[in-house]
């Protein structure tokens, strides 16, 4: 899509901005809330991807003169019981958070989409089997499932990425079924027939463009509650094992031993988690105001009504 | 005209069954229909809702819903082709390159979330195999020749920018944009009003005789029919009752159902207190059809024989046939 729209551009002269460029002003411009939410996943992967440049201190660096330190100048957020900077810990902790995210939410963003697209659209044996082993797999409280497919994967970053992202892209493949339920019976889906396309591109030019809104949606609910998994599996020691600094296992091991003697153990990695998670969820509304045209009211892709009628005087 | 092979005609459909298996039964939406299309002619297809108009264009393309549908048999032509018989994927290479179909109501018939570029582009990079800068091109060429304003800036609009008579415009290109030989339009007028209805049928008019594509007009209009066609099928429950060129129809009606039919079109030159007459009863439920003929419940003209057999389609003119007992007698 963007591709078309960038070629375009070039020949419809400057009133014609390339899609990406476009969804961006659209958005400061549109959506002030889902502009807060962009910065703030922005920084999220800028602290994650420089997590080495940023931090003042290692990770898993020890000083022995700050064991439970309030805030200080020197450690900007305190540090924990073994006098590890707090600050340093999140820093890094944003790394993990950004890497089991966007993994995890990926991976199952796509399981969803395919079981998804495979069961709605062909219907029938095929959606009756697999949504029955979807059922069967819904069946078991989620948390457990995880920790049994863990134990026998063994812990480590990647096994948690994987195990997340199979638990919600199992479940999630019936939201992505509904949409294409509602959609494959639109008439355009047998115009597309009409004109000779076969079931796989029907699927993939015509169905999947009309279910990117529920897919986006997915895709930003899923983040953050795959972040906040992540620290509960963290916090029952199946997720990242320590010392690598996860923001679950921070406020949940040393965080809830010392809530009442340094409580900014606990209390720095929750508001990075309750930030993080807000961000991302008002960026996703925003991206999918704009992203699907159907969506698009008064104020359209080529800005407002005056703004048309000014462009075409010249 | 309908029984005979020819090398004119671009489509010939022979003894067509097409059912439904549903709760009810067996419902025959297409029970035996016969008719053909010569090349450039334009004939339409005119019955009221649930005759099996649209089954039968759908049929023609093979996109009956399976299930519940099927095509139980027959034969369907295509230039002397039997689409009934050929693979899933030839059929994927006639559908949009050499017989184009529009549907009834355009605001849903484009997909709402692509450009329109990219939905004219498709059966262009599908059939034609242009890369995406001619079939850009050529959709522009498309869209000026359907009377688009402004082709060249609006072809990367998505379908919420246009009107609803643009819309149809634009799947009227959309059809026609490989230069089939066939166009189905099932009720392209429908969801318009009456003048963009007018400047339509006259859009389809010309490029018909522009492109010498046979285009198959499926309403229930039947000013429609008096303009733009050059003959007329009537259906009634799934058969054809009434065949005959345009104007002989108008004039010499032979089937108890299309003069009903033709009775019941307001006239401007009738006086305007005049009641309308209308079709008494209900059409058949098509999971119970009568013994005899069809229409005999709703006939004021039936003799016995009605209800015991039904009529066949038989020649009572030049390129006329009815499927009435009666025909000779009643249409004098």
């Amino acid at each position: 899509m963007s591709s078309t729209t960038a070629n375009s551009s070039i020949e419809a002269g400057p009133k014609r901005r390339s899609f990406l460029v476009d969804v961006g002003v659209r958005l400061i411009r549109e959506k002030p809330l889902g502009t807060i939410g962009g910065v703030i996943v922005l920084i999220l992967l800028i602290t994650g991807i420089f997590a080495d440049f940023l931090a003042p201190f290692g990770m898993n660096e020890i000083h022995s003169d700050a064991f439970l330190s309030a805030p200080t100048s020197k450690y900007l957020l305190g540090a924990d019981n073994l006098g590890r900077d707090l600050l340093s810990r999140i820093i890094f902790g944003a790394r993990i958070s950004v890497i089991v995210g966007l993994c995890a939410t990926t991976i199952s963003v796509i399981v969803s989409t395919f079981i998804g697209i495979m069961t709605g659209y062909l219907g029938g044996k095929v959606d009756l089997v697999v949504q029955r082993m979807v059922d069967a797999w819904m069946c078991f409280p989620g948390l457990i499932i995880m920790m049994v497919l863990i134990t026998i994967l063994g812990p480590g970053m990647w096994q948690v990425i994987i195990v997340l992202g199979l638990q919600y892209g199992i479940a999630g493949s019936r939201v992505v079924r509904g949409a294409v339920i509602g959609i494959k019976e639109n008439v355009y889906v047998d115009a597309a027939r009409a004109i000779g396309c076969s079931t796989p591109r029907i699927l993939w030019q015509h169905i999947l463009p009309n279910i990117l809104a529920p897919i986006i949606i997915l895709f930003t609910t899923r983040m953050p509650a795959v972040i906040l998994v992540e620290a509960s599996l963290s916090f029952l020691g199946f997720g990242i094992p320590p010392p690598a600094p996860s923001w679950g296992g921070m406020l949940s091991g040393a965080g809830r031993s010392y809530m009442f003697m340094a409580p900014w153990i606990a209390i720095w990695p929750g508001v990075a988690l309750s930030i993080v998670v807000y961000g991302i969820n008002m960026f996703g509304d925003a991206i999918r105001d704009i992203v699907d045209p159907r969506l698009r009211g008064g104020v359209g892709r080529y800005g407002t009504a005056k703004s048309r009628a000014a462009a075409a005087e010249k | 005209m309908a029984a005979t092979t020819n090398n004119e005609n671009v489509l010939e459909v022979k003894d067509l069954h097409t059912h439904f298996y549903v709760e009810d039964g067996e419902v025959r939406a297409v029970d035996g229909l016969t008719y053909s299309i010569r090349r450039g002619e334009s004939l339409a297809l005119v019955g009221e809702s649930a005759c099996g108009k649209s089954v039968s264009a759908l049929s023609i393309m093979r996109l009956i819903p399976y299930p519940p549908g099927i095509i139980v048999s027959g034969e369907i032509l295509f230039q002397g082709q039997d689409l009934l018989k050929v693979s899933e994927s030839e059929m994927r290479h006639i559908r949009g390159n050499r017989i184009g179909m529009i549907f009834q109501e355009p605001m849903t018939s484009l997909n709402p979330v692509l450009t329109i570029e990219r939905q004219l582009s498709e059966s262009l990079e599908l059939h034609r195999k242009l890369n995406k800068k001619d079939a850009k091109e050529e959709s522009i060429k498309l869209l000026r020749l359907v009377g688009l304003p402004d082709a060249e800036k609006r072809v990367s609009d998505y379908p919420y920018q246009f009107s609803g008579g643009m819309q149809q415009r634009i799947m009227i290109a959309m059809a026609l944009i490989c230069n089939p030989d066939l166009l189905i339009a099932d009720e392209p007028t429908t969801s318009v009003d009456v003048t963009v209805q007018a400047q339509l049928l006259e859009l389809l008019d010309n490029l018909r005789s522009q492109f010498g594509t046979a285009i198959l007009i499926i309403t229930h209009n039947l000013g429609v029919v008096a303009r733009y066609a050059d003959r007329v099928n009537v259906m009634y429950a799934g058969r054809l009752v009434e065949s005959a060129p345009t104007d002989v129809l108008y004039s010499k009606p032979q089937h108890p159902y299309t003069m009903g039919l033709l009775a019941s079109v307001p006239r401007l030159d009738l006086p305007r207190n005049r009641k309308l007459s209308v079709i008494d009863g209900l059409p058949p439920n098509l999971a119970r059809l009568p013994k005899g003929c069809n229409f005999c419940t709703r006939c004021t003209y039936s003799i016995d024989r009605c209800l015991e057999e039904k009529p066949p389609l038989e020649k009572v003119g030049e390129e006329h046939y009815s499927a009435c007992f009666r025909s000779g007698e009643l249409g004098k």
